[in-house]
């Protein structure tokens, strides 16, 4: 999967979430998803599970922390379908 | 300095009616909701009938976001998102997520159980080890307060935002809550009401007590039959009642329409002792909530014009009848007139209270008394106390000025609302 594939998937996970449109369709590596697209945090576990499923792996509660924003939304999803 | 309180705004999700027009008009006509649910066939229900709101998924839209309603599972809440958002438009003030916090309004909005189904939905994921897999609502819609608490943030609420809960008599306790604050003038400005979620996880338990009739599988709008000789029990229901109460003083400043007063009431508890027990009413206690009703409302029991009963359709409708006539000291011709809209709606449960004192307050805005249906074989027990004129079947428009609405739940806990038309 390309990267772009891949942002562009997380886009449309993240879409029904987000509470700053013009940040949205901005969307790039850089975007946080709390400070930029206003996610609520209590959500971050909901987008968690839509990254599951869509993807098909487990993320556990170590990455989960760490995934706040694309870049690293992108590194552990890449690195969880490496481990398949 | 007491304040007087006032309705400004209703609002309604019934098994007959969604909104209050639908819901106006079926009452007058007689119009039961209450339908044949396969699904509590393929359960083994013995009772197979009941009432439920009739909801598309585009209207559920126009009162929740796409967002609030991911995973969204919870018809109690959906119920009593819709009649109070509702109430709030009617009483004259906009829905908008960036209002100013409003300290002067807050809500007391009553629930029996919350998500009922969402929290089946989780006990299955957790019993298969999935409790990371339960997503971020869960909580807040299984929590008891899950619809004060939805209804605080849409309305943006800044005095109290409480859900309580007495069983059946939840919604009658909650507007008497709302209209205390208000009185006390703590709060300017109260939405109150209750909500009841649908469906065989929330009515099985009663099922199985054999408290539901069996009998009307084929005849579901026969079914619900208060007051009727050939009552066997009550149909469940289901929907949300929505009142918003205020001091007569902000409802003036404001030039809001007013629907009616709430005068008074009482709230109290037979303790389940003399005869009250877990599920039976101590008729002692009964009597007398209505009477300090009648009391802390200024006025005699002889300026009740019509009653709005609790009258569930089981054995216990004679006896309801017997304590009217004692705590009122009227019987015959004497008696008010009486109706209970559970012959249509069936027991909506702890949102009984709410739906049913909508349709109260409705009455005497419209100068109407809505027909009870399903009681044309009157019970020899109730026509030997009161006047069968008393119990119209077709709707009559006539003169009224104050109407009681009581409420009884399991618990052995009652409470009474005496509503006075505003002119």
């Amino acid at each position: 999967m390309t990267k772009e594939e891949l942002i562009a998937k997380l886009k449309t996970i993240v879409q029904p979430y987000i509470q700053d449109e013009q940040a949205f369709e901005n969307l790039s590596e850089d975007t946080d998803f709390i400070n930029d697209l206003k996610i609520n945090s209590a959500n971050l576990v909901d987008v968690i599970l839509d990254v599951e499923d869509e993807f098909d792996i487990r993320i556990e509660n170590d990455d989960m922390e760490k995934m706040t924003s694309v870049k690293a939304a992108m590194d552990i999803v890449n690195e969880k379908l490496a481990e398949k | 300095m007491k304040n007087r309180v006032v309705i400004t705004g209703l609002g309604v999700v019934a098994p007959n009616g969604v909104g209050i027009d639908a819901f106006s008009e079926a009452i007058k006509k007689g119009d039961s909701g209450i339908t044949f649910h396969q699904q509590l066939a393929d359960l083994k229900f013995s009772c197979c009938i009941g009432g439920i709101p009739k909801i598309s998924e585009e209207q559920k839209l126009n009162y929740l976001t796409p967002l609030q309603l991911r995973g969204f599972n919870s018809s109690g809440i959906l119920y009593g998102c819709m009649a109070g958002i509702d109430a709030w438009k009617d009483a004259g003030f906009t829905v908008d997520p960036n209002s100013e916090l409003d300290f002067d309004s807050g809500t007391v909005f009553g629930s029996g159980t919350s998500g009922v189904e969402k929290f089946r939905e989780a006990i299955y994921k957790l019993d298969e080890g999935d409790v990371k897999r339960l997503g971020s609502t869960v909580v807040v819609q299984t929590m008891a307060s899950g619809i004060s608490a939805f209804l605080g943030g849409i309305l943006g609420l800044g005095n109290q935002v409480t859900t309580n809960s007495s069983a059946c008599t939840t919604g009658t306790e909650a507007i008497l809550m709302g209209y205390e604050r208000i009185k006390s003038g703590q709060a300017k400005r109260m939405l109150v009401g209750s909500c009841s979620d649908d469906g065989p996880y929330i009515w099985g338990g009663f099922d199985a007590m054999r408290v539901m009739t069996y009998k009307h599988n084929n005849s579901p709008e026969q079914g619900s039959r208060p007051m009727s000789a050939t009552a066997s029990g009550f149909v469940p229901g289901s929907g949300s009642g929505a009142l918003v109460l205020e001091s007569l003083e902000s409802a003036l400043n404001r030039n809001a329409a007013i629907y009616a007063e709430v005068l008074g009431g009482h709230i109290n508890s037979g303790g389940q002792r003399e005869g009250g027990t877990m599920t039976a009413p101590n008729s002692d206690a009964v009597q007398r909530c209505i009477i300090q009703a009648v009391s802390n409302s200024n006025i005699s029991t002889n300026d009740i014009d019509a009653i709005n009963g609790h009258l569930t359709a089981t054995s216990k409708d004679s006896l309801e009848i017997e304590n009217w006539t004692k705590a009122l000291n009227r019987k015959g011709e004497n008696f008010p007139y009486i109706n209970s809209l559970k012959s249509m709606v069936g027991h909506c449960l702890a949102a009984s209270g709410s739906i049913e004192s909508v349709a109260t307050v409705l009455q005497l805005k419209e100068q109407f008394i809505f027909p009870n249906i399903n009681c044309e074989d009157l019970h020899d027990e109730i026509s030997e106390m009161i006047s069968e004129e008393k119990i119209v079947k077709e709707v009559l428009h006539t003169e009224l000025n104050i109407a009681a609405k009581a409420s009884f739940g399991f618990g052995d806990v009652n409470a009474c609302v005496i509503f006075k038309r505003y002119i």
